[in-house]
C-alpha cells in the first residue's frame, strides 16, 4: 500500500548532553518545557498520518520507555500496528549483523507485516513541527528510492557541522551527499525509503559485513539508487550538544520562534502528566518566561524555561535558565545561565553562574 | 461480580442560576480552576477513595459532559469489569421518561447497582467543589452500624436558614431533617453526600417510586420516611474546605479561594489529586511586557499584558498594555491590547477586541461575558 510506516533509529545517536544523558538517551532529553526531543519527531510521524512507530534503542532506554509508555499519548496505542520499542534482543545464532544493522535483521518482522510500502526513518535530533505529507507525495510522484528531507541554512552553526551535505539537482534529485561545509542545504538524518529497497539493502549490508545501514547501503550505493530530496522550509533546528541544548531551549523564548515550533502547526504531543495550572503567587516576577504546568512562583524569573512543577520561592532569582521538572529553588538563591536536570533541589542563599556557552549543568536529583 | 460499594454520581443538573454559563452545558461540566470541570473534584474524590464503580446520572445538555469522561481514563476509571458507567435517561417496554428526581434517578437504574450486589451505595452529586474520602465515610457508617450516613458540615448560624440542616443527638444520630429552617435547631447542613446500605435503600426507592404525591428526591422524601421508620441514620462530620458552586457569585468566590494558600483544596496537593483530560498545549508563555501576580494559568497561553488575581485557562491571549484583575477567562479566550477587565467571567473561544472595557465591581455579581455580548459592543 501507498502508506508509510515509521522508525525511529536511535543506534548510532551518541549520549551527547554529558550530566542530562548520564541515565537516559538523548532521545529522551527534556526540550521546550514539557517535551523530551523524540516528541517532535514521533508527533511528526503521526501528523503524516503513520499508524505503526519502531524505536531501535540499544541502551539507557528506561526513561524513553517511561516516556513514551503504550503510545497513546500520541494515538499510538492501537490494536493493529502502534508503537514498538525495540531494545537488543538478540537470538539468532547465525546472526553476522553489525551495528544498527543488527537491529534492521532481528526486526524484520516489523517490516515484513506491515501493509506500508515505504518507511519514513528519522533520528531524534531534528526538531520542527510538521506533516511529511508533501515530501512523502514527492516521493511517490518521482518514483524515487529514497527521498530525503532537506532544510536550507543561512548561517553555519556549530551544531550543523555533522550533518551531511546535499547537492541537489532538477526536481530535488540528489546529485552527491558530502561534507561541504559551505553548502547550506542540510540532510535532517529524515528520510522516506521503499520498504523493498529498505530489505534489499539491508541484506546486502549484512553479506558485506558492514555496520551502519545509512552510511553503507544508502550512501555508498547512490549510483544505484533512484534519490531524491525534499526541502522543509519551515522552522526547524537540530539538538546535539550540551551548547546547541541550552542555547534553542532559550531561543524559544523568541516570541516568533515560539509561534513558528508551538502553533504554526498542529500541537506537538507529549507525555500527559495531569499537573495544575502555573500559580503565580503575590511576590512572583516573571518575564520572558516557559512555564510548564505545575510550576509555584513566588520569585523573579527571567528569560528561562521551566518545566513541569518547579517551585521557585520567595527572593530567589533564576536567569537565562533551563529548570527541568519538579526542581525545588529555595528562598534567595541566585541562578544564572544554568541548567538543572529533574529533582534537583538548591537551598537557600547560593549562587551558581555559568556562561551561555557553558552553562552550568546539575546531574538529576542532586541536593546542593 | 460483587463490589462492596458502588458510587451514583448526580450530574444530570441544570444549574439555572449559573445563567450564561449552563446554556449550553450542564453544571458539572463547567469550566473551573483553569483546567478542570466541576465534576473533576467528585469523580478524583471517588479514585483517591478507591471507589471505581461510578454510574454518572446526566439528564440536561449533557454532550460536553459525556465527551469529557468519555471511558474516564483520567480519573483510572478506564476498567475491565466496572470503571464509569453513563447512566441517561431512556424508555423501554413500558415507556420512559426524564429522572423526576434524586431518588427516581437512582431507582431507574437500580439494576445497574443490582449488577455489583453491592453492600454499600455512595449517594453524591458533581456540583460541588471539595476534596474528601469517601472511604472514610463508609468506614463511618460501618462503625454506627447504620442505615444510611449523611455527610454534614458546620456552617455559621446565620446561614444555616438556607441549607437542609440535621438535628442530631450527641453521637451525631440523626432524628430530624429540617429543610430550609427559620428557626434552625442545629448548624450541621447536609452536603448532599450520602452512604446507605443498599439493601435497606433498595426498598425505600420501590416504596418511593410507587407514591404519587412524592417528589421522588432524597432529601425531601427518601431520608424523611427512613426517619419516619425509625432507621439508623448518622451524620458524619466534614472538616475542610467545600463549596456549593450553585450562583455566579459562588462560582466565582470558590475560583478565587484556589488563589487563598490556607484551604485544604489544593491543586499541588499531591496525595490528592484532582484530574481531568489534558491537552498537549505547548508551555505557557510569559513575555517581556507582561506582569502576572496572585494567578494561576494553564498551558497554550500567551501573556503580554498584566494578570492579576485571576484564573486563566488554556490557550489564553492577553495582548498587550490590558488588565485582567479578578477575572475568570475560560479556554480559548483573546484579549487584545489596552483592555480593562475586571471581575468578569469571560465564556470560551471569546474574542474581546482592543481597547475593550469590562466592568463588573458596580454589578451584584461578576459580570458573565459571551460572544453575544461582544458583538453588541461593536
Amino acid at each position: 500500500m501507498n502508506t508509510m510506516m515509521g522508525l525511529i533509529n536511535l543506534e548510532h545517536e551518541h549520549d551527547f548532553l554529558e550530566e542530562l544523558t548520564y541515565f537516559r538517551c538523548g532521545a529522551a532529553a527534556p526540550f521546550a518545557g514539557r517535551y523530551r526531543l523524540i516528541d517532535f519527531t514521533l508527533s511528526n510521524m503521526v501528523k503524516s498520518g503513520i499508524e505503526e512507530v519502531a524505536v531501535f534503542t540499544n541502551h539507557k532506554y528506561r526513561s524513553l520507555m517511561d516516556h513514551v509508555g503504550t503510545g497513546a499519548d500520541w494515538e499510538l496505542a492501537r490494536r493493529h500496528g502502534g508503537l514498538f520499542i525495540l531494545p537488543p534482543d538478540w537470538n539468532d545464532p547465525t546472526d553476522i549483523s553489525r551495528g544498527d544493522l543488527r537491529h534492521f535483521h532481528n526486526n524484520r518482522d516489523y517490516f515484513h507485516r506491515s501493509k506500508a510500502d515505504h518507511v519514513l526513518i528519522s533520528g531524534s535530533q531534528f526538531i520542527a513541527n510538521t506533516s511529511l505529507d508533501e515530501a512523502f507525495s514527492h516521493h511517490l510522484h518521482t518514483d524515487a528510492d529514497v527521498t530525503l528531507i532537506t532544510v536550507e541554512v543561512d548561517e553555519q552553526l556549530p551544531e550543523h557541522m555533522s550533518q551531511l551535505r546535499v547537492e541537489k539537482g532538477e526536481d530535488g534529485k540528489v546529485l552527491a551527499l558530502t561534507n561541504d561545509q559551505t553548502n547550506g542545504t542540510l540532510f535532517t538524518n529524515v528520510y522516506i525509503i521503499k520498504k523493498e529497497v529498505l530489505l534489499r539493502l539491508v541484506d546486502q549490508c549484512i553479506a558485506f559485513h558492514k555496520d551502519h545501514f545509512f552510511f553503507h547501503g544508502v550512501k555508498e550505493n547512490m549510483d544505484d539508487l533512484h534519490m531524491t530530496s525534499w526541502n522543509y522550509d519551515g522552522f526547524s533546528l537540530f539538538v546535539n550538544s550540551v551548547e546547541s541544548f541550552y542555547r534553542h531551549n532559550i531561543n524559544l523564548l523568541d516570541p516568533d520562534a515560539y509561534q513558528r515550533l508551538f502553533f504554526d502547526n498542529e500541537y506537538v504531543r507529549t507525555k500527559i502528566s495531569n499537573e495544575p495550572p502555573v500559580k503565580y503567587r503575590t511576590t512572583a516576577d516573571v518575564k520572558d518566561t516557559l512555564l510548564a504546568n505545575g510550576c509555584v512562583i513566588d520569585g523573579s524569573v527571567e528569560n528561562s524555561v521551566l518545566f513541569r512543577g518547579v517551585k521557585v520561592k520567595k527572593g530567589a532569582v533564576v536567569k537565562n535558565s533551563i529548570i527541568m521538572q519538579r526542581c525545588t529553588i529555595e528562598d534567595g538563591v541566585h541562578l544564572e545561565n544554568v541548567v538543572l536536570d529533574k529533582d534537583v533541589s538548591i537551598s537557600g542563599g547560593q549562587t551558581f553562574i555559568g556562561s551561555s556557552e557553558k552553562p552550568f549543568v546539575v546531574a538529576k536529583r542532586k541536593t546542593i | 461480580m460483587k463490589k462492596r460499594c458502588v458510587g451514583m454520581l448526580l450530574a444530570g443538573g441544570e444549574g439555572k442560576r449559573l445563567g450564561l454559563l449552563t446554556k449550553n452545558l450542564a453544571k458539572p461540566a463547567v469550566p473551573f480552576g483553569g483546567k478542570y470541570r466541576i465534576i473533576d473534584f467528585t469523580l478524583s474524590n471517588c479514585s483517591n477513595s478507591g471507589i471505581y464503580t461510578v454510574g454518572v446520572l446526566t439528564q440536561y445538555s449533557p454532550l460536553e459532559l459525556n465527551k469529557h469522561i468519555g471511558i474516564g481514563k483520567p480519573w483510572d476509571l478506564d476498567r475491565q469489569s466496572d470503571g464509569v458507567t453513563i447512566l441517561s435517561p431512556y424508555t423501554a417496554k413500558e415507556g420512559g421518561s426524564w429522572y423526576q428526581g434524586t431518588a427516581d434517578a437512582i431507582y431507574r437504574n437500580i439494576h445497574y447497582i443490582d449488577q455489583y450486589d453491592p453492600e454499600y451505595v455512595l449517594v453524591i452529586s458533581g456540583d460541588h467543589i471539595y476534596q474528601m474520602d469517601y472511604d472514610a465515610m463508609i468506614r463511618h457508617h460501618e462503625e454506627k452500624a447504620s442505615d444510611a450516613t449523611i455527610s454534614v458540615i458546620e456552617v455559621p448560624w446565620e446561614e444555616a436558614p438556607r441549607f437542609g440542616i440535621l438535628n442530631t443527638k450527641d453521637n451525631l444520630e440523626i432524628y430530624e431533617f429540617d429543610e430550609k429552617p427559620a428557626e434552625p435547631k442545629s448548624n450541621l447542613a447536609s452536603m448532599g453526600i450520602y452512604v446507605f446500605n443498599w439493601r435497606t435503600l433498595r426498598e425505600y426507592l420501590l416504596e418511593d417510586a410507587a407514591k404519587s404525591d412524592s417528589d421522588h428526591d432524597f432529601g425531601k422524601d427518601v431520608i424523611p420516611a427512613m426517619l419516619n421508620d425509625e432507621k439508623r441514620l448518622y451524620a458524619y462530620r466534614y472538616e475542610g474546605y467545600w463549596k456549593d458552586v450553585g450562583t455566579i457569585q459562588s462560582y466565582w468566590e470558590a475560583n478565587m479561594d484556589l488563589l487563598e494558600e490556607d484551604l485544604s483544596v489544593s491543586l499541588n496537593n499531591k496525595s490528592w489529586r484532582t484530574y481531568s483530560q489534558d491537552t498537549n498545549f505547548p508551555p505557557q508563555f510569559i513575555d517581556s511586557a507582561a506582569e502576572v501576580e496572585n494567578s494561576l494559568i494553564n498551558s497554550g497561553s500567551w501573556i503580554s499584558g498584566t494578570v492579576k488575581n485571576s484564573i486563566l485557562f488554556e490557550c489564553i491571549h492577553v495582548g498587550r498594555s490590558s488588565h485582567v484583575n479578578e477575572s475568570i477567562l475560560h479556554p480559548h479566550v483573546k484579549v487584545g491590547s489596552g483592555c480593562e477587565i475586571t471581575r468578569a467571567i469571560i465564556m470560551e473561544n471569546v474574542v474581546i477586541p482592543d481597547g475593550t472595557v469590562i466592568d463588573g465591581t458596580t454589578e451584584p455579581e461578576p459580570v458573565v461575558i459571551d460572544s453575544a455580548y461582544i458583538a453588541q459592543l461593536t
